[in-house]
């Protein structure tokens, strides 16, 4: 079972990781914005999440913990 | 098990680039060799003029900010002011080939035992859209607005190539970020490049083909595309000087 | 009495560094400063320092820049054309609040200009530069002696204060031979707990930096560093007087043009005329005091300079324009003659008329 973590205030919603994830478990909160004024990315399908780590690995912004 | 989380040797501030901006995945890369070689603590970082002006906000290792395109003369001193420090600049292409290139040259040529990581993202980002050294040929910039005319402004200058044919550098690399596999091989040669100076070998330069979505007017997305389309096939990956291995092979 | 050696003005600021406690030396070469250089690519290596020829005057001061974030006595030498260059870096330091020494062995200019002594970098020096509010703490040698107690003194004020020194000699103050006492006492050089050392994980990290984009920020390093100036200006000042009590004329010289006048004074004296020589040590901060009261009992003031007239502002500023300040000079490697100031000198005795 993998766990993630987000520094939610941090994310530029720019999408990365949900492009680079495997198994389409992220999106962008369309109906969400954070501090920043982003839509921050959520984990829509968190139990899909096999732990990979891809998104933590790619986000430029480290806001992706990752724990498997 | 925990299978990634924030490097120690990044503080835990919020980056100042625009979304998808490749440069904090090197500064993610950067901070993870420190963290893995143990050596935040003697570790000296040097911060270009450029986007990456303000790194020196963002590492947890002592920092010193350069002059445009002085970095490796500053890291020369430094790393001469105490040989058993490690010493790295970090520097993007309009500082590192353009307004520094002699730094940049005299520094590999005389095998200073630093380590450089330089962002050739081929244009300046802080300034807001400008031609760089590396802009390629056609590149539609802020100063290069009917495309980069080669009667006009020569041709991008590839770094890693040009600085092979010197006897000094220990290690050249160019590497880049736009995907999994390229950010894992990325990590191995910045790894390589602060091993060299633990080991005593000299001056390791690693190019990092980055990305710049928004002054190359793109999604983040479509920026890593542009670099496997565009970039690499003018800026081809790989190893372009490894002394030590060459030597071993004679 | 202590042992003298026979040195060149170059040589003596190379030892003197060294025994300031300075292990690293980055320069370029370039007339006529090279001996500067050329001593320390012999001496370093033999004491564990550091020579190094760098591949420009700015890479040269980058280097220095970066050892002097590591906290190490450091300096470069140039002249004039080489010093321009240096500029950026200069500025840079003096953003960074980092210590250094830097000598410039003048050459005339401006451009390439020529290869002998000149005294016309004087608003570069005393004005900073390089861009920016700054200063430099400047001092003006007249010896060999001097070339060599001075080195030692600017990079303990590089040191106290935290801002760049420079020498600021010529080509005759380099060039020429003198017998020097090299024995002095140093100061060591104080903690630097900024210094950029790596953290060695037990403190937040250092940054040593110019760049600050808040103006509130900006404005408030700014103020912070000019009252650092103001102490530098408080206690540093340095000159010396020569037969100023009774002076009706007083000539204001620094370095090589100091000496030329002190024989002037002398031929002067003899003649009945009561002239006498303020020489201002320190360039930055300027010696106002002696202007100033010298204002009050002199007819006019001269000032001698291998320049077009540069410090002649200084001293008109100190003495309040209250008296005539005249210029006598020579420029582009010419060196004023203690005739030429004597004759100035009678002039200024005679109401300002040609006898």
């Amino acid at each position: 079972m993998a766990k993630l973590t987000f520094r939610t205030d941090n994310c530029k919603g720019c999408g990365l990781c949900v492009d680079v994830c495997p198994k389409k478990v992220l999106e962008l909160a369309q109906d969400k914005i954070n501090k920043r004024g982003h839509h921050p990315v959520e984990a829509a399908r968190p139990d899909d999440c096999i732990g990979c780590g891809s998104c933590a690995i790619m986000c430029p912004d480290f806001i992706i913990k990752v724990e498997r | 098990m925990i299978v990634y989380d924030k490097p120690h040797a990044l503080l835990d501030v919020p980056l100042h680039y625009c979304p998808g901006c490749t440069h904090g995945i090197v500064h993610k890369l950067v901070a993870e060799v420190i963290d893995e070689l143990g050596i935040e603590g003697k570790t000296i970082g040097i911060a270009p003029v450029g986007c990456s002006v303000m790194a020196y906000d963002y590492f947890a290792c002592d920092m010193i900010e350069a002059a445009h395109g002085r970095a490796p003369a500053v890291a020369t001193g430094v790393k001469r002011a105490d040989p058993t420090k490690v010493v790295f600049t970090y520097q993007g292409d309009g500082d590192l080939a353009s307004i520094g290139m002699a730094e940049t040259v005299h520094a590999a040529a005389r095998n200073e035992n630093i380590t450089v990581i330089f962002i050739n993202n081929a244009i300046y980002g802080m300034t807001g859209g400008q031609m760089a050294p590396t802009s390629l040929v056609g590149q539609v910039t802020q100063t290069s607005p009917y495309g980069r005319d080669p009667k006009l402004c020569g041709y991008p200058i590839k770094v890693c190539e040009l600085l092979s044919e010197l006897e000094g550098p220990e290690y050249l690399e160019r590497v880049t970020v736009n995907s999994i596999p390229h950010i894992r091989a990325a990590k191995k040669a910045i790894k390589k490049a602060f091993q060299n100076q633990l080991d005593g070998k000299g001056f390791s330069l690693i190019e990092v083909v980055s990305s710049c979505p928004t002054n190359w007017g793109m999604t983040p997305q479509n920026a890593l595309k542009w670099i496997e389309e565009k970039m690499l096939p003018y800026y081809p990956l790989g190893v372009y000087k490894d002394r030590s291995a060459a030597e071993v092979k004679e | 009495m202590a042992d003298k050696v026979l040195m060149k003005g170059n040589e003596a600021i190379a030892e003197a560094a060294i025994k300031a406690g300075c292990r690293h030396y980055f320069g370029y070469p370039i007339t006529p400063q090279t001996e500067v250089a050329a001593y320390m690519a012999k001496r370093m290596p033999k004491i564990g320092g550091t020579f190094l020829q760098a591949e420009s005057e700015i890479a040269a001061i980058n280097m220095v820049y970066g050892v002097a974030s590591a906290g190490l006595r450091v300096m470069t030498s140039s002249s004039s054309p080489g010093i321009s260059f240096k500029g950026e870096g200069i500025s840079y330091l003096a953003g960074a609040d980092l210590p250094a020494l830097v000598v410039n062995v003048q050459r005339g200019g401006p451009g390439l200009g020529g290869i002998q002594p000149s005294q016309s970098d004087y608003f570069q020096a005393t004005r900073g530069g390089g861009h920016g509010d700054y200063h430099m703490i400047v001092l003006a040698p007249s010896s060999v002696q001097e070339m060599a107690e001075l080195t030692v003194k600017g990079f303990e004020l590089a040191d106290k204060y935290r801002m760049t020194s420079m020498i600021l000699a010529d080509g005759t103050m380099g060039q020429m031979m003198e017998p020097v006492a090299l024995d002095f006492d140093v100061a060591p050089a104080p903690e630097k707990p900024w210094a950029t050392t790596g953290t060695n994980l037990t403190r937040k990290h250092n940054i040593v930096n110019s760049l600050s984009l808040v103006p509130e920020q900006l404005e408030r390093l700014n103020m912070e560093r000019f009252e650092r100036y103001a102490l530098v200006k408080e206690n540093e000042t340095m000159y010396e007087e020569y037969m100023m009590d009774d002076a009706e004329i007083a000539i204001a010289a620094f370095g090589i043009a100091a000496r030329v006048s002190k024989n002037a004074v002398k031929e002067a004296r003899k003649m009945g005329i009561k002239v006498g020589l303020i020489r201002p040590i320190t360039l930055w901060p300027f010696p106002d005091a002696p202007f100033k009261k010298a204002a009050t009992h002199v007819k006019e003031i001269i000032s001698v300079e291998l320049s077009m007239g540069q410090m002649i502002e200084d001293v008109r500023l100190a003495s309040e324009c209250k008296v005539p300040v005249t210029l006598c000079n020579r420029v582009g490697g010419m060196i004023p003659s203690p005739e030429q100031v004597l004759e100035a000198v009678k002039k200024a005795n005679n109401g300002g008329k040609q006898e």
